[in-house]
């Protein structure tokens, strides 16, 4: 009898430590700053959280992209260019993956950009998007000034990458898909070589789907 | 009866020689193979995948024996000095470029013991030999 009220106990315990996984949030990448504000003659601290900051590039049937175009929308963004035959194959299939995952739901984006603008033309992103049997809008391929796109991926992007790289320089090259939220907050980065990491994402984007709208201080 | 005991003894040694004749040539051909596979995984897996199936229409599979079949004695350059234009791989067109490589003869015919046998082909060996002569017509 004691011995089965110690079992009941500890089976207790176990419960009450267990983790609700089905109530899972995603870390929050890069720096924050505390604001006061007054609202209604209190005043309350906020937090202004790092987001992706304005730009514009074009995609692969040339129309404009900027960061309104992603208003609402969860994205992977990710960095290659159409030559690149080490990585980039690996990291299209794995991306084909999520773009099969999620093509059909409305608030999901990948954009990939490429890091050699000058081959990379407009009409050759099509080309490379056709080839891959990637249509419509959730997936766009886009082309800049290569001083643009070095600066958002090393500013912006990969700061959560950096954080626990080694390497110094080279995280363009490293294949990371970089996940960011509908409120342009960066929630992860994924090895995009490893099929294994490639999943976690899927889930993660899942969990972003399921978290309620929330407006946050920019 | 003398006659046939020896006639059977010959038979058995015979036959004793072409097995170990086969095993030899089988070890040497699995030998290949698996060293075969190592430099596939290195050299080869990330545009054309774990299953040479290549992905969609950029990177063409490797799946296709008549191609293998037609072209064996040019793959070995097609590996040491890359491709580019058009070419059809199971009915499909593709037009790319492929980086050359620089592999040993060795390495090169095991990768393609490899391929040619991996994949659903059943292409048989290729001997470090024969890749040396294919590579020596290279362009």
């Amino acid at each position: 009898m004691r011995k089965l009220a110690i079992g009941l106990a500890l089976l207790g315990l176990w419960s009450a430590c267990k983790p609700g996984s089905d109530k899972k949030t995603l870390p929050i990448f890069g720096s924050r700053t505390p604001i006061s504000k007054t609202v209604d003659g209190k005043t309350v601290t906020d937090t202004i959280y790092q987001t992706i900051p304005k730009f514009k590039f074009v995609n692969q049937y040339g129309d404009s992209i900027t960061n309104k175009s992603l208003d609402g929308d969860i994205y992977v963004a990710d960095f290659f260019f159409t030559t690149c035959p080490s990585i980039c194959p690996v990291m299209a299939r794995n991306m084909l993956t999520v773009y099969n995952t999620f093509k059909s739901t409305g608030d999901f984006k990948i954009i990939s950009h490429t890091i050699d603008p000058k081959h990379d033309s407009v009409p050759e992103l099509k080309k490379y998007a056709d080839k891959l049997g990637v249509a419509g809008n959730t997936w766009w391929f886009l082309q800049g000034k290569k001083e643009d796109t070095y600066t958002i991926a090393e500013k912006n992007y990969l700061v959560a990458v950096k954080k626990d790289s080694t390497a110094a320089g080279g995280y363009i090259h490293a294949g990371y898909f970089v996940l960011i939220d509908k409120q342009k907050r960066i929630r992860g980065a994924y090895d995009g070589t490893d099929p294994k990491q490639v999943e976690q994402l899927i889930a993660d984007i899942k969990t972003l789907q399921a978290e309620p709208d929330e407006h946050i201080a920019q | 009866m003398k006659f046939k005991i020896i006639s059977a003894l010959l038979l058995l040694i015979a036959g004793f020689f072409m097995i170990s004749c086969e095993n030899e040539q089988s070890i040497e051909f699995k030998r290949y193979y698996s060293e075969g596979a190592m430099v596939y995984q290195s050299h080869c897996q990330n545009c054309h995948a774990a299953d040479g199936d290549g992905l969609i229409g950029l990177i063409p599979p490797l799946n296709d024996s008549l191609y293998l079949k037609n072209n064996k004695t040019a793959l070995a350059c097609y590996i040491n000095s890359g491709m580019k234009g058009r070419i059809v791989v199971n009915k499909k067109s593709f037009d790319g470029a492929m980086p050359a490589n620089n592999l040993a003869p060795m390495e090169v015919a095991q990768v393609l013991t490899y391929i040619n046998n991996a994949f659903g082909h059943k292409l048989g060996l290729t001997t470090v030999d024969q890749a040396e002569a294919d590579l020596g017509k290279c362009k």
